[in-house]
């Protein structure tokens, strides 16, 4: 059952405003430390990237590594500097990307 | 003058105290009656994981509610119904339901959870395939009808032939098992507050379910937290949805009583 990542951005914001975005999306987050029932490593799988892109430029991009818990949370600040789509990548280490977006009108 | 000056002293003595015990205390969620020793183990709870619950876009078992939201309109079984087809909103309909159960099945002689209400409503309304206990999709809705009762008083009705359920939930509660030969009333009764190991022990009050829970990493149902509770004594754990914790759903659920329903909790 997938689930869809939830986002928080602002409809609406001044220019030059501080706004803060947050994240919220559900990932096993698997360490690759583990071991199964017949006592064989579980392969890791963790989401290993985040990207957060505003009309196409980079405005955040974080490298995740296995201490990072299940169901990672991001919150962060942009300066609103022009209206357009903020888009959020997620990918994780058998190459799944889940992407997500969200509209900023900034006057 | 000497007098006045240590008059002072203890007096300033007695604020310093006062004000150290506050930020220390135990925080009560807004409940009716502060006067009973109730407490929810979100009063137990580390002001962090206190947070993650108070903020609704934080708190991670939203995803798993968002599935319930999007079942509720979702059109499954051969009946070609929803959620909604019969109930229409859910915050309207669904207001208060939660806190209400486990209710009487006359049909099954057993207590319901509303997990079993669910998949009674698939099979028999919608006639489609029940959900597993522990599936995303049966977590989510759970959590989905339950949410819609947030902040309402946990209500329980034990009259009738409930009675005789709550007490064999008792029974249940005050029996030693397992190989550590400890019932839940040693834990959660007699030593609520107290550390085990690295973790404060809460009352187990059930007001919070289905509940995120950190060790996990996902949300759970009551039942897997019974199960988890049995196997800790190194007990024989009773399968979800079984009369012994449906009986003891019954009684716990009745403990809470007067909680507010704060599902979906977050806890460690």
């Amino acid at each position: 059952m997938s689930k869809k990542p939830r986002i928080k951005v602002p409809k609406k914001a001044a220019k030059g405003e501080i706004v803060q975005i947050k994240t919220l999306i559900s990932h096993n987050m698997e360490t690759g430390t583990r071991k199964d029932k017949s006592g064989k490593l579980i392969p890791r799988n963790i989401i290993n990237k985040f990207t957060c892109t505003l009309n196409g430029k980079e405005v955040l991009s974080a490298n995740l590594y296995p201490s990072v818990a299940a169901n990672p949370y991001f919150a962060f600040h942009v300066r609103a500097t022009e209206s357009g789509t903020f888009e959020f990548t997620w990918t994780d280490d058998e190459g799944k990307e889940i992407k997500a977006s969200n509209e900023m009108t900034v006057a | 003058m000497e007098k006045k000056i240590w008059g002072a002293v203890a007096m300033l003595g007695l604020g310093g105290l006062l004000v150290a015990c506050q930020p220390g205390g135990p925080k009560l969620i807004d409940k009716a009656d502060t006067t009973s020793d109730t407490r929810s183990g979100y009063s137990y709870a580390e002001p962090e994981t206190q947070a993650m619950q108070d903020d609704d876009f934080n708190n991670p078992a939203m995803l798993w509610a968002d599935i319930g939201g999007d079942q509720w309109t979702t059109v499954d079984g051969e009946a070609g119904k929803s959620c909604q087809s019969c109930h229409g909103e859910a915050a309207k309909s669904m207001k208060g339901v939660g806190a209400k159960f486990p209710i009487w099945d006359a049909k099954l002689k057993t207590p319901k959870a509303v997990e079993m209400q669910i998949n009674e409503c698939r099979t028999e309304r919608m006639k489609a395939q029940p959900w597993k206990w522990e599936s995303d999709q049966m977590l989510g809705m759970t959590m989905y009808v339950k949410m819609q009762s947030r902040g309402m008083p946990v209500n329980v009705d034990v009259s009738g032939p409930m009675k005789a359920w709550l007490e064999r939930g008792k029974e249940f509660y005050n029996t030693r098992r397992g190989l550590l030969d400890m019932a839940c009333s040693h834990c959660h009764v007699d030593n609520a507050g107290n550390m085990i190991r690295a973790n404060r022990l809460s009352q187990g009050q059930a007001n919070g379910f289905p509940t995120y829970r950190l060790k996990w990493q996902k949300p759970g149902s009551l039942h897997r937290r019974f199960k988890g509770c049995n196997d800790q004594v190194r007990a024989e754990p009773f399968k979800r949805g079984s009369e012994e914790y449906l009986a003891l759903e019954t009684y716990v659920m009745w403990r809470a009583s007067g909680l507010p329903v704060e599902t979906p909790a977050v806890r460690n």
